[in-house]
């Protein structure tokens, strides 16, 4: 298999993936045969639908006035000035209704479910983002709803937890393997095994199998749009870069993909380093890892030398996954999008720099994106303009970073 | 013919039982012994699970069984080499390797093909890897010698079957309900339908799998189905008596056998 970079020629976005769901060599359906039939239905389900007006007017007016969109743009002009370079600038994210650029994808897929006529929906999460968005879109349309989540997870995140039972979801703890967003995703998916008939998969990133790296992406592509027009309104111009964290990679593909053919904006994905690349407990599988097969797609997995999926550790439990979206497997190779990583400390540091500068609490997610801001922002001239995505807000975390000061809420 | 053809051309009217046990439960050289006590208690094929840290299409009994083997770190090339082992003393009973595809991923397609052939290996599945995503693997192991065995399912289509059926070798393995490993929904009857459908589709023997757990549903299987699978069943035994050898070894026996019997019986009453 050849993985090496090569340079790549014409558009990043015509005819990617392909029929299959490939993105050059990653992506496509590795799942059992039970799903084939479901996954294809969604496939043909996806690809109607995705150019259908009227599905794509009830999407736009429930991104309107359901999740509250456009959210800002906003100028981070105090911490500009502080680092000296560079123009920050905010893709509020945070701002949406339930707090995180999830509820875009979660709007899209309960939007195609009803069309499916399913009406039993089920979710993995991890921070409880995805979770608590699937949860709302749930209650918004009258949809049963279960959420698999890791038992580590429910411990990290439970005021999320709670959110979720006032939505009227079902939280069921994993207590396999390491009892995280893998694992509840392993969950979700012997859910689905079992109940093909009545059930739509919610996934909450750009990972699994063919459609829904695509889908996914699609859904949430409307951040990048709104980039687009936003920046020219407030600059005349495109961002000379976007950053924005990766964990399954949602949120920066959405803010990536409108971008990808103009090859003069520099996008930036910021993976979980965790303790540090170098110390093997991270959870950054384009900066370290090796490409394989896992959760339905090929893509750069953290594995061991036997092909196990080792464990993973970030402070930020949205980006404590083994693997990645597929199209950033792609993105990375071909060299379009640029892959680094920011440890937990540097996150940390970022997220009370936000909080104490800007007057908002990000969400450790987001704050890793930040970090890399922080670093390349002081090295660039004043009239370059950097977008950050914020891909969600704080609140959820503040046990989290309460326990790190010792504090106990 | 490969050694999986011969033991179905060998069978004339038997049906075939196939268990699986996964490898290095608890520990490679128990799974070596128990696999001489599979084939000793009517065991025809056998199938040995590859231990994967996420195994989706499993249930509890399974996803237990590969915690266990992977406190110790049993690997492919491990379980491979288990298999060189039992053939040492075994020449006939066919040896189906499966599991999930990232181990053989890490290891290359190639180099799994060609160190399976070597140990006697006689085919293999990979659960998570269906034959719209198989050609690769498949050539390598054509060019081996070795089977690739392939799922059907009951919400496989008509025109999905024809292409499985198409690019499967061995035997097919018709899992016989919509869940997970070692659920309990088992419907015979509309199994045996299914069963005739394929059957309708391709001279390849079908095994069904999946939910079949003591004599009466393999006897009751087996009167469509060309071979039985079983494997949770023993998987759960295998746990239990873990700290016992002996029992594990007799418990399993007697559950195998008792099939194996039963199975026998209900071809006799049918003839
Ligand atoms: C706020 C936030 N940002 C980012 C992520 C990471 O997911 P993705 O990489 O799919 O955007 C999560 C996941 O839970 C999240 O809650």
């Amino acid at each position: 298999m050849n993985t090496e970079t090569q340079p790549f020629q014409g558009s990043l976005t015509d005819n990617s993936p392909d029929r299959k769901g490939h993105f050059g060599i990653y992506g496509g359906s590795f799942i059992a045969e039970t799903l084939m039939d479901p996954v294809s239905e969604l496939q043909e389900a996806y690809e109607r639908y995705r150019l259908d007006n009227e599905f794509i007017a009830e999407f736009e007016w429930e991104l309107k006035n359901f999740v509250g969109r456009p959210n800002p743009l906003y100028h981070a002009r105090r911490w500009s000035q502080e680092l000296g370079g560079a123009q920050i600038w905010l893709k509020r994210e945070d701002l949406n209704h339930t707090g995180a650029h999830k509820i875009n994808n979660t709007v899209g897929q309960a939007l195609l479910a009803r069309r499916m006529g399913k009406k039993r929906i089920i979710a993995e999460t991890g921070a409880g983002q995805h979770g608590v968005a699937t949860a709302t879109v749930c209650a918004r349309w009258g949809m049963e709803c279960i959420v698999y989540m890791g038992e580590e997870d429910i411990v990290r995140q439970a005021p999320n937890v709670f959110r979720m039972k006032l939505l009227g979801a079902t939280v069921v703890p994993v207590t396999s393997g390491s009892r995280t967003l893998k694992d509840a995703l392993n969950e979700a998916m012997r859910d689905w095994v079992g109940n093909v008939d009545d059930t739509f998969y919610i996934i909450g990133t750009a990972a699994g199998p063919h459609p829904y790296p695509t889908m996914v992406r699609d859904f949430n592509s409307v951040i990048g749009k709104e980039i687009r027009e936003q920046s020219i309104e407030h600059t005349g111009r495109l961002p000379d870069a976007i950053i924005a964290c990766v964990g399954g990679g949602s949120n920066a593909i959405g803010a990536f993909h409108p971008f990808l053919d103009d090859r003069e904006v520099s996008l930036i994905g910021v993976e979980a380093g965790g303790d540090g690349l170098e110390t093997g407990r991270h959870a950054a599988p384009l900066s370290t890892g090796k490409p394989g097969v896992l959760h339905g797609n090929r893509t750069y997995l953290m594995e061991d030398d036997a092909g196990q999926i080792i464990e993973t550790h970030s402070v930020s439990a949205g980006l404590d996954y083994p693997g990645v979206g597929p199209e950033h497997a792609w993105l990375k190779d071909i060299g379009r999008v640029q892959y680094v990583a920011v440890t937990d400390r540097e996150a940390l540091d970022a997220t009370h720099k936000c909080c104490r500068i800007e007057g908002i609490i990000p969400a450790l997610e987001s704050a890793h994106a930040l970090a890399h801001a922080v670093k390349i922002a002081p090295a660039l001239s004043k009239d370059k303009n950097i977008v950050v995505n914020l891909s969600g807000r704080g609140d959820k975390d503040i046990n989290t970073l309460a326990d790190i000061e010792g504090i106990t809420l | 013919m490969t050694r999986i053809a011969t033991c179905f051309a060998q069978a004339a009217g038997r049906k075939l039982l196939v268990p699986y046990i996964t490898a290095g439960d608890p520990d490679l050289d128990t799974t070596l012994a128990l696999m001489h006590t599979l084939v000793r208690a009517g065991a025809d094929v056998i199938e040995l699970g590859v231990p994967f840290s996420d195994p989706m299409a499993d249930g509890p009994v399974i996803q237990a069984a590969c915690e266990r083997a992977l406190k110790h770190r049993v690997t492919l090339t491990q379980v491979i080499d288990t298999v060189k082992r039992f053939r040492e003393s075994n020449q006939d009973t066919a040896i189906v390797l499966m599991g999930y595809l990232n181990p053989v991923e890490r290891l290359g397609y190639a180099r799994f093909a060609t160190l399976a052939r070597e140990a006697g290996v006689d085919g293999v599945l990979t659960v998570d890897m269906p034959p719209e995503e198989a050609a690769d693997l498949v050539d390598e192991l054509r060019k081996n010698d070795l089977d690739s065995i392939f799922l059907l399912s009951p919400t496989t289509p008509d025109a999905r079957l024809k292409q499985v059926c198409e690019l499967a070798t061995g035997y097919i393995y018709y899992v016989s309900l919509k869940g997970v490993t070692g659920a309990a929904n088992l419907d015979t009857a509309e199994v045996a339908g299914k069963v005739t459908h394929i059957q309708s589709f391709t001279d390849i023997p079908v095994a069904v799998g999946f939910g079949i757990r003591d004599a009466r549903s393999a006897a009751a299987i087996s009167q469509t189905a060309d071979a039985v699978i079983v494997g949770s069943a023993l998987v759960a035994l295998i746990g239990e008596h873990a700290g016992n050898p002996e029992t594990m070894h007799s418990t399993l026996h007697d559950l195998v056998n008792g099939m194996r019997l039963a199975m026998d019986r209900s071809a006799g009453a049918a003839a």
